[in-house]
């Protein structure tokens, strides 16, 4: 599973623009699925055929795509104007390297220096409205062989084994949840899985939305990664979740109200196979569930996340013990929901 | 050793501020090719050349050190409190990936608080007492890895960017520093004899006020001085009228606490050499070790001589080389000429 999470996290997936990761995956499930479509918005759809296939229709669910930035101009004097793509904290973004393109040429996230900021400047940090990329081009003619409007740009984040078991890198929102469906789908289960590996969450659920049509499940799970807010300067009431504490299932965000059933179950199937759960203890945040929820006459579903630090940001975190604990969780959920 | 692989070796190498030894190594490395080199009380690297008994001396001074931080303390879950060391920009160090110099090299990441935890900043920069370093570890783990007085710096590795410009961290000063190797390397490949006697000194602490210099230069006792050091470059937010641009030369320095002989002599020499440099005013001190290495001792006659550089202070300056390799090409001309004639 480390070796797919490395994988993923290093292939550049901006909204939109998950190619690179949906070959990756089409390469992968080839030899694990029964069926494999790749749908107009890009998701990729894989049959996992189970024992029988008269029970539920069951579908999992991860995101290919990551947050990141898009070029809206190129100025005349070579810097680069950008959007963000999915929600970027601009504040991680001052100094930071990107690579531009398909190019992956390497460009800086300017900032005015603090020696020539005065006042509030030396705190506030400018808005991404104002920022600009400088791939080292000496005008806009030049910048404009190498880029043009529309491209988009990902961090420069290595995977790397961090601290006490963690794992660092960029993306894990939310390739981590593609790498956990990559491994269960080398599982066998008592009935069919739907496995969806969609496009566009970052802007708007919009891949899921069009998957969950297409699969018309009767029950779904997510795996996704979640805002783990375990630091310092942060009261522990306000901390949603925590790394190492294990799985994480919620029993409403901004976009759902999960299933209670399945919420109340997965709970009880943590405690009686030894797996680490924890709730999230805040209606916060959203995710792919928010669309399939609500897919055609309704589906029943339930989200398994991992706790992660720094989402959104060039370096994440999360603990390796937690991806274990969600994929154990997932697996037996699934096990069950699909022996009907 | 190609000069772009000197300044991207440098800017990856840590060093910052009372902290300098592995920056340091790597420069007496660099330089033993050419010279033997020491390093004195405070931690600069000083390299003699030349003639011993000339009437002249003239000291080239580039600092090696980088701004950074200072572990403060470490809490009970293993996160890290910090304090700057030096002129660290808090604006680009949420998120941002570094290295933590604890009882090991350790990697950390600053945190960044959720922004709908963090709504009372309304998008400012978190104050120094509020920034903190995760590295990972439960706090009993940390606090043995990590002793307080331990030096963080930016985690980057330099890019080379469109054309000649590379982007990397403590490219303030190592810019500097590579333009004295490079100086060093095209006087002794002349194969003539320095006519005076030299002193390189790639200076340590000036990002926490000069101290590297001053001290050096007060063993050293020359007759004439040029500083190295990194200036603003014009950039969105920087304009032109306010400051060079990169790419255009060396930006020599004219101020009153500058010696306007050197500065005078330096311009004249890049206008015989047909280089591009380009004038940086200053009505009073500079801001860069000039203004201790001036008032060393009786004092020294000491000129500027700064590489222009964008986004200074942040994981993202960016120099261009061909004003680098221009900066030393001006540099080895003032050796080779002796200087200005204190007689």
């Amino acid at each position: 599973m480390l070796k797919h999470l490395e994988a993923l996290c290093q292939l550049p997936g901006v909204s939109g623009r998950e190619d690179a990761v949906r070959g990756y995956i089409l390469e992968q499930v080839r030899e694990l699925a029964d069926e494999v479509i790749v749908g107009p918005t890009g998701s990729v759809i894989a049959l996992k055929k189970g024992e029988r296939s008269d029970g539920p229709r069951m579908m999992v669910s991860a995101h290919m795509d990551e947050v990141g930035l898009i070029v809206t101009r190129v100025c005349d004097d070579g810097m680069l104007k950008f959007a963000n793509v999915g929600g970027i904290d601009p504040r991680v973004l001052c100094g930071r390297t990107v690579l531009v393109g398909e190019e992956r040429i390497p460009g800086v996230i300017g900032v005015v220096p603090i020696h020539l900021s005065s006042g509030d400047e030396k705190d506030r940090v400018p808005k991404i409205s104002a920022m600009t990329i400088d791939i080292g081009a000496q005008n806009g003619e030049e910048a404009k062989k190498h880029v043009r409007p529309g491209d988009v740009c990902v961090f420069d984040t290595a995977f790397e084994l961090f601290g006490d078991g963690l794992i660092k890198a960029k993306a894990l929102d939310d390739r981590a949840g593609c790498a956990i469906m990559l491994e269960l789908m080398k599982q066998d289960f008592p009935g069919d899985v739907y496995f969806t590996f969609v496009t566009m969450e970052e802007v708007g659920l919009r891949g899921a939305t069009c998957a969950a049509y297409t699969v018309a499940p009767d029950y779904a799970l997510v795996l996704e990664s979640t805002t783990a807010a375990d630091i310092a300067g942060v009261d522990r009431d306000a901390q949603v979740c925590r790394v190492r504490e294990g799985a994480v299932i919620s029993f409403m965000d901004r976009s759902t109200i999960y299933d209670r059933e399945l919420f109340a179950r997965a709970l009880d199937v943590g405690r009686e196979k030894g797996i680490a759960v924890q709730v999230k203890e805040a209606v916060a945040g959203g995710n792919d569930a928010g669309a399939i929820h609500k897919s055609r006459g309704g589906v029943r579903t339930l989200a398994i996340s991992l706790p992660c630090r720094y989402l959104h940001a060039p370096a994440s975190l999360i603990a390796k013990s937690d991806l274990d604990a969600a994929y154990e969780l997932a697996f037996e959920m699934i096990s069950e929901i699909t022996a009907g | 050793m190609a000069l772009i692989d000197i300044l991207t070796g440098l800017s990856a190498a840590i060093g910052p501020a009372g902290a300098e030894g592995s920056a340091a190594r790597l420069a007496m490395e660099l330089l033993s090719d050419y010279a033997p080199s020491r390093t004195d009380a405070l931690g600069s690297v000083i390299a003699e050349l030349g003639d011993p008994d000339a009437a002249e001396h003239i000291l080239l001074d580039a600092h090696i050190d980088e701004i950074g931080m200072i572990v403060t303390s470490v809490d009970d879950e293993g996160f890290i409190h910090v304090d700057r060391c030096g002129g660290a920009d808090r604006r680009t160090l949420v998120g941002a990936e570094v290295y933590v110099m604890g009882t090991r090299k350790l990697s950390g990441v600053v945190c960044s608080v959720p922004p709908h935890l963090s709504a009372e900043l309304d998008g400012k920069s978190p104050a120094w007492d509020k920034l903190y370093v995760d590295i990972g570890y439960p706090g009993d783990q940390a606090k043995k890895l990590v002793p307080p007085g331990s030096r963080i710096v930016v985690k980057t590795k330099p890019y080379r960017l469109l054309g000649d410009r590379v982007s990397g961290k403590a490219l303030d000063n190592r810019a500097g520093a590579a333009v004295l190797i490079r100086t060093v390397e095209l006087l002794v490949s002349e194969n003539a004899p320095i006519p005076c006697r030299l002193t390189v000194l790639l200076s340590s602490r000036e990002e926490v006020g000069g101290q590297g210099a001053g001290a050096a230069t007060f063993t050293a006792q020359p007759t004439q001085a040029i500083a190295v050091d990194v200036s603003f470059a014009a950039q969105p937010g920087v304009s032109k009228e306010k400051s060079g641009e990169l790419g255009k030369g060396p930006m020599i320095g004219f101020s009153p606490c500058l010696d306007h002989a050197i500065s005078n002599r330096l311009a004249a020499l890049a206008d015989e050499l047909e280089q591009p440099w380009q004038f940086e005013v200053m009505g009073g001190r500079t801001g860069t070790n000039a203004d201790d290495i001036s008032i060393s001792r009786e004092g020294v006659r000491c000129g500027l001589v700064s590489i222009p550089q964008r986004n200074m202070h942040s994981a993202a300056e960016i120099v261009d080389m061909n004003d680098i390799e221009a900066t030393a090409q001006l540099l080895a001309r003032f050796v080779r000429t002796g200087g200005v004639s204190n007689a």
